[in-house]
């Protein structure tokens, strides 16, 4: 065996061999995607608060649970990874990414059932989100109540 | 001398490849090797409830179609061998449920569709079969749930990533003359060359292929140029380049006629990131495409070497580096042909 392929460095020396990600291609299509999705979100707020009178607050949650359905619809009709795989972060961070983990892992375990399948492997891939988003809060919370109470 | 070398099987008896069978998924069905399959089918359900039940379904096809070729029952079958890529082997034991003829399962991962071959054609060698049928099957959706995430979920894969060939291929083997004979396997080593990443497995397994391919030509005293074709199961774009390479630096030059399952199974514009993978990867171009043009004389004698990887995703979250295999099985035609 020649040193080129030696198996202490193997790791470093394949990696010439292996087609590259392309850094600026993706940040430039995860922003177009990403952009998209939240001037959608944008366009939905301002659709509710012209038709409703909301207030932008009040607008919020519509908007989020619309951005949910329509991803839980392109999941289910098998769209939405496709437009993942172009995307990136794009379609992973916004809102309609979270849908999609949930959406993804009920289909994919509906045929063991409602409960051990679906409902056990719902957050399979979001429960991660959701508990470094709970513990980030708790964090995040004392050390406003300690600076709220030191000032 | 049935042993050669340090690993390799020279069978004593002249055993043939009787008949073969396969059924692959849509997406293999619009490859460019789409006439070589027995049977298609345009969705990835198969028509089943579901994606285990639709791999079993290839399977139990492949299985018929194969016999069906060769005038058989599966009475006459004296051993069952296969495997697949899911927990616990299932496709292969719940086909092998309804099949009822004695059954060995078998795991190497991509590299069991020769596994099967060449064990099942050591045991007829022995004399403790006369007829033997080995199977594969994997399947994208199965795959993809058992490895990675749920079919439907977005993530990004890289281009190093491999695509799951959706399908299942079997051969019936014995001492009865016909126009394939399996002449001799070498049975690789488990390699460990140190890579992590489980969406390159084509780097991975590079490794495994050069090490039982070398080996091969060790033990046998062969040359590149004694075979028309050296054909590995599932490196892919990544993989295939550093294997050739691999050999090179040891004097092989195989270039010229080498080629990758993975590669031959899609066009280039079909969206499978660097190839094909899985057990059906190698089955079904060996026991479809590769097998056709033996017979019509455009190969005389070939290398199969089917690669795997044998790592699960509880191992790859465990930060364990990517165990690999192959097993190298020489097809070519018989002399005068078939009966």
């Amino acid at each position: 065996m020649s040193e080129k392929f030696n198996q202490q460095q193997y790791d470093k020396t394949v990696k010439e061999y292996q087609p590259k990600p392309s850094l600026i291609g993706n940040c430039l299509r995860a922003f177009l995607v990403g952009g998209s999705i939240c001037l959608l979100g944008q366009f939905l707020t301002g659709l509710y608060m012209d038709l409703f009178n909301m207030t932008e607050r009040e607008a919020g949650n519509p908007t989020v649970t619309t951005l949910i359905l329509l991803s839980a619809l392109l999941t289910g009709f098998g769209v939405y990874d496709k437009i993942a795989q172009f995307a990136g972060a794009g379609s992973a961070v916004p809102v309609t990414g979270f849908a999609n983990s949930i959406t993804s892992a009920a289909l994919e375990h509906k045929s063991e059932g409602l409960v051990l399948g679906v409902a056990t492997n719902l957050f399979k891939l979001a429960g991660s989100v959701i508990v470094f988003g709970v513990v980030a809060a708790y964090i995040v919370g004392i050390i406003r109540y300690v600076f709220q109470a030191i000032m | 001398m049935r042993k050669a070398g340090k690993q390799t099987w020279m069978y004593e008896n002249y055993l043939y490849l009787n008949s073969t069978g396969t059924a692959v998924g849509p997406k293999e069905a619009e490859g460019p090797l789409a006439d070589t399959f027995d049977i298609s089918h345009d969705k990835l359900h198969c028509e089943e409830a579901n994606w285990e039940l639709a791999e079993r379904r290839l399977m139990s096809e492949s299985i018929d179609v194969c016999l069906s070729k060769a005038n058989m029952s599966k009475d006459q079958i004296d051993l069952f061998l296969a495997g697949d890529l899911l927990n616990q082997n299932v496709t292969s034991n719940y086909v092998a449920r309804s099949l009822s003829i004695p059954f060995l399962c078998m795991f190497g991962a991509c590299s069991t569709s020769m596994e099967t071959l060449a064990v099942g054609s050591a045991l007829i060698d022995a004399g403790f079969a006369n007829h033997v049928i080995a199977a594969v099957s994997s399947h994208n959706a199965t795959a993809e749930r058992q490895f990675r995430y749920p079919t439907e979920y977005g993530g990004q894969k890289p281009k190093t990533a491999t695509s799951t060939v959706t399908g299942a291929g079997a051969a019936l083997v014995s001492k009865v003359k016909s126009e394939i004979r399996i002449e001799c396997a070498t049975i690789g080593r488990v390699m460990d060359y140190g890579t992590k990443d489980p969406f390159d497995m084509g780097s991975a397994m590079a490794p495994a292929a050069y090490d039982t391919i070398k080996t091969h030509f060790e033990d046998t005293g062969r040359k590149p140029e004694d075979y028309d074709l050296i054909v590995t199961g599932d490196l892919s774009g990544v993989g295939s380049v550093i294997l050739k390479d691999m050999l090179k630096e040891d004097g092989y030059t195989i270039d010229q006629l080498y080629n990758d399952c993975g590669l031959m199974v899609y066009n280039s514009d079909q969206q499978v990131f660097a190839g094909g993978s899985g057990c059906a990867c190698s089955a079904v171009v060996t026991y479809g495409h590769l097998v056709q043009a033996l017979k019509e004389g455009r190969y005389n004698k070939i290398f199969v070497v089917a690669t795997g990887a044998l790592m699960s995703p509880t191992m790859v979250q465990q930060k364990e580096t990517i165990p690999t295999i192959a097993h190298g099985v020489v097809l070519m035609r018989s002399e005068g042909g078939g009966q």
